[in-house]
């Protein structure tokens, strides 16, 4: 089979699939009535052009860090794992239980105790749809479509009527005890005697999201379970010949999946937010969708794509504050077109592409 | 509970199950011809907003349900385009189109409207009305069997008598129609279908349209028949809902008829008694009947009651051999 280069399929492609989705999004501003560069500038002025854009960027992009990778390693198995909200929202019941058991004492231990709560629900809730797949074949994105439709369920339900501080009537827990404060940039910068602003909310979570980031490309490209699980992707029948259990890869893959999906919540439930609300994810398991495929589902493609989309987020923001007639959804449409161009009109660009430059090698 | 509660309980089951038939149904064109479609709710959602805005603009709720299903079909045709011509992931394009709804109608809706993402509430001629059958009182006066007459059955609004009328409709092209038997095929063995010399990408086109066609009927009745506008994300998962009643029907469409009635049935439930009482058991939490339909599901592809199994070549895009 005949190849294109590494540089077209990993620099290339993306970068054609990722214009186009921007032109098509410039047009659309231009079809509201504004100036698309405009936008463009006060998205880009707002999200990098600041210690406190910078700092609310890296806040949405640690989110979809976590997200991205979740999706990444699934699809290195060939599953799509599209649960990523729920158990990301499973992974904040677990860091919020986990914090609010027993009053902590320093951060230093609150920091993992988190961490191994919100990884292990949300390994948890990846792990039905993981066996059903597994051992029943039933179709993995359906089942945690409908995971993710229970798991909010089941918030509400605990928020509601378990979990609900005394007194209020917001359906919200009590703040985490002051032990479980994860320290903000702001605070750990002063360790250094470098100042930054106090307000945005990025965390240590975001060191936590680049440790992530190297762990799965260990996992992926170092191991005897990420040979596995790349082997399978690849070729089921294959990967049986070999003597690789389908059953353990699909497994692993979506547990260890789960866990990062769910690790999201060290970051906005932890860090952010400091008790469990309604709806802690917001959207970010489905960008974990467009920044996985943007990034090939390579950790550093992914974590360069979660970058990206925290400063459309956090641009976003900014965009609709100096720009009222472009809204926040703005960055929702974006987000579809570059899943769109990445994820599913690929195909588009790739034979052009590979009948131009076979042609030009024979 | 007495009758009259059950009737009011039936009658808004229709009501609430309306939407759920024409996008499961629409899911059934779709993934019998092998072309997975997770996007009904975008689909249904663009035909909602369109309708209810064209509606309120030119005061035609005729123009509206027309533009809203040309919208949705634009998107079906996008998602034919994705997974039939180039070939892509079926369901990543799904995703795709979900979120393109979602966003574009909101940007849009605020646009237009500046309602914050809703457009003007619909009254008079820029909505479906209520159709009271003939006779509806005089029959109404009869004890027990009027009230059925009267309120179970008269006194919807044009689109969900279309809606129930579509099941069979669909069972009848799908199982009784050369169309139908071929839609089939290219969903079970696409090869046998382009050895017979038939285009299996029309095929495949075709039945995205009908899907697209269906989904604009569902979101159109949302905005303009069953509320009085739209709301920014209004579907609130009810496509991801038909797509299970689609899996609970095991993709047939009588089953699929009921599926929908049931999932209808319960959400009717949940509005209607906000927790339930049962003696012995406790209380069933609202939450629980709302998930009810997703674990049921999860149930069903479990395999713990009866196999579901999908169209054979669905979700995989056909390569004609060189």
């Amino acid at each position: 089979m005949r190849r294109l280069p590494k540089a077209v399929e990993i620099g290339l492609i993306p970068l054609i699939n990722l214009t186009l989705a921007f032109i098509i999004s410039g047009l659309v501003v231009l079809w509201i009535g504004e100036n698309p560069l405009e936008a463009l500038y006060i998205i880009i002025k707002g999200s990098v052009g600041s210690a406190y854009g910078w700092g609310y960027t890296l806040y949405y992009a640690t989110n979809f860090v976590f997200t991205g990778l979740a999706v990444a390693v699934a699809f290195h198995a060939r599953m799509f794992n599209i649960g990523g909200e729920g158990q990301a929202t499973l992974g904040g019941l677990g860091a919020a239980l986990v914090c609010l058991s027993i009053e902590w004492p320093h951060w230093t231990l609150a920091f993992p105790a988190a961490i191994a709560g919100a990884g292990l629900f949300g390994a948890a809730w990846a792990a039905i749809p993981a066996w059903l797949q597994a051992r029943k074949g039933s179709h993995i994105v359906i089942t945690t479509i409908m995971f993710n439709f229970i798991a909010s369920a089941l918030l509400v339900y605990l928020l509601v009527n378990v979990l609900k501080a005394p007194g209020q009537m917001a359906p919200e827990t009590v703040n985490f005890p002051k032990g479980a404060h994860l320290p903000t940039a702001h605070e750990m910068l002063a360790w250094f005697g470098v100042s930054f602003p106090k307000s945005p909310p990025v965390n240590i979570s975001f060191l936590l999201a680049i440790a992530a980031s190297f762990f799965v490309w260990a996992l992926i490209w170092r191991t005897r379970l990420g040979y596995a699980i790349r082997a399978f992707g690849f070729s089921e029948p294959a990967a049986v010949y070999a003597g690789i259990s389908p059953f353990r890869v699909i497994m692993a893959s979506m547990l260890i999946s789960g866990c990062l999906a769910g690790m999201m919540a060290v970051n906005s439930v932890v860090g952010e937010a400091e008790r469990l609300l309604i709806d802690a994810v917001q959207g970010a398991g489905f960008v974990g969708i467009a920044v996985a495929l943007m990034g090939r589902s390579h950790p550093a493609g992914t974590f360069l794509a979660a970058i990206l989309f925290g400063v459309l987020y956090q641009g976003g923001v900014e965009l609709e504050f100096e720009m009222p007639a472009v809204s926040r959804e703005m960055i929702v449409v974006i987000q579809a077109l570059v899943i769109m161009f990445t994820g599913a009109l690929d195909n588009m660009i790739r034979i052009p592409l590979e009948r131009l430059y076979f042609r030009k090698v024979s | 509970m007495d009758f009259a509660t059950l009737i009011q309980i039936l009658d808004s089951m229709l009501r609430l199950s309306a939407p759920l038939i024409f996008a499961c149904l629409a899911g059934l064109f779709s993934e019998r011809a092998g072309i997975f479609d997770i996007g009904l709710e975008g689909k249904m959602l663009a035909s909602a907003f369109f309708s209810a805005a064209v509606a309120a603009s030119t005061g035609s709720v005729w123009a509206g349900m027309a533009c809203g299903v040309f919208a949705s079909m634009v998107l079906a045709a996008l998602h034919g385009a994705a997974s039939i011509t180039f070939r892509g992931n079926q369901l990543i394009s799904g995703v795709a189109i979900n979120f393109f709804a979602s966003g574009m109608t909101a940007l849009i809706g605020q646009n237009w409207f500046k309602l914050g993402g809703r457009t003007p509430s619909l009254s008079g001629d820029s909505r479906f009305l209520p159709l009271e059958w003939p006779l509806a009182e005089t029959i109404g006066a009869i004890p027990l069997v009027g009230s059925v007459y009267s309120e179970l059955l008269s006194g919807h609004t044009l689109l969900v008598y279309v809606a129930l009328l579509a099941a069979p409709v669909s069972w009848w092209v799908l199982f009784r129609t050369r169309f139908g038997l071929r839609l089939r095929a290219v969903g079970e063995n696409p090869e046998a279908v382009d050895t017979g010399g038939l285009s299996v990408a029309g095929l495949r086109y075709r039945a995205t349209l009908i899907c697209g066609l269906l989904c604009g009927l569902g979101g159109a009745y949302l905005s303009t028949g069953f509320a009085a506008g739209f709301i920014r994300d209004m579907t609130a998962g009810k496509g991801f809902i038909a797509l299970a009643a689609l899996i609970f029907a095991k993709w047939r469409p009588g089953y699929a008829l009921f599926a929908c009635l049931l999932f209808g049935l319960l959400e009717a439930i949940a509005i209607r008694f906000q927790s339930i009482e049962i003696s012995g058991v406790g209380t069933v939490p609202l939450q629980l009947m709302q998930a009810l339909p997703y674990i049921l599901t999860v149930i069903i592809l479990a395999g713990f009651v009866g196999r579901a199994i999908p169209p054979r070549a669905g979700g995989e895009p056909y390569i004609k051999e060189r």
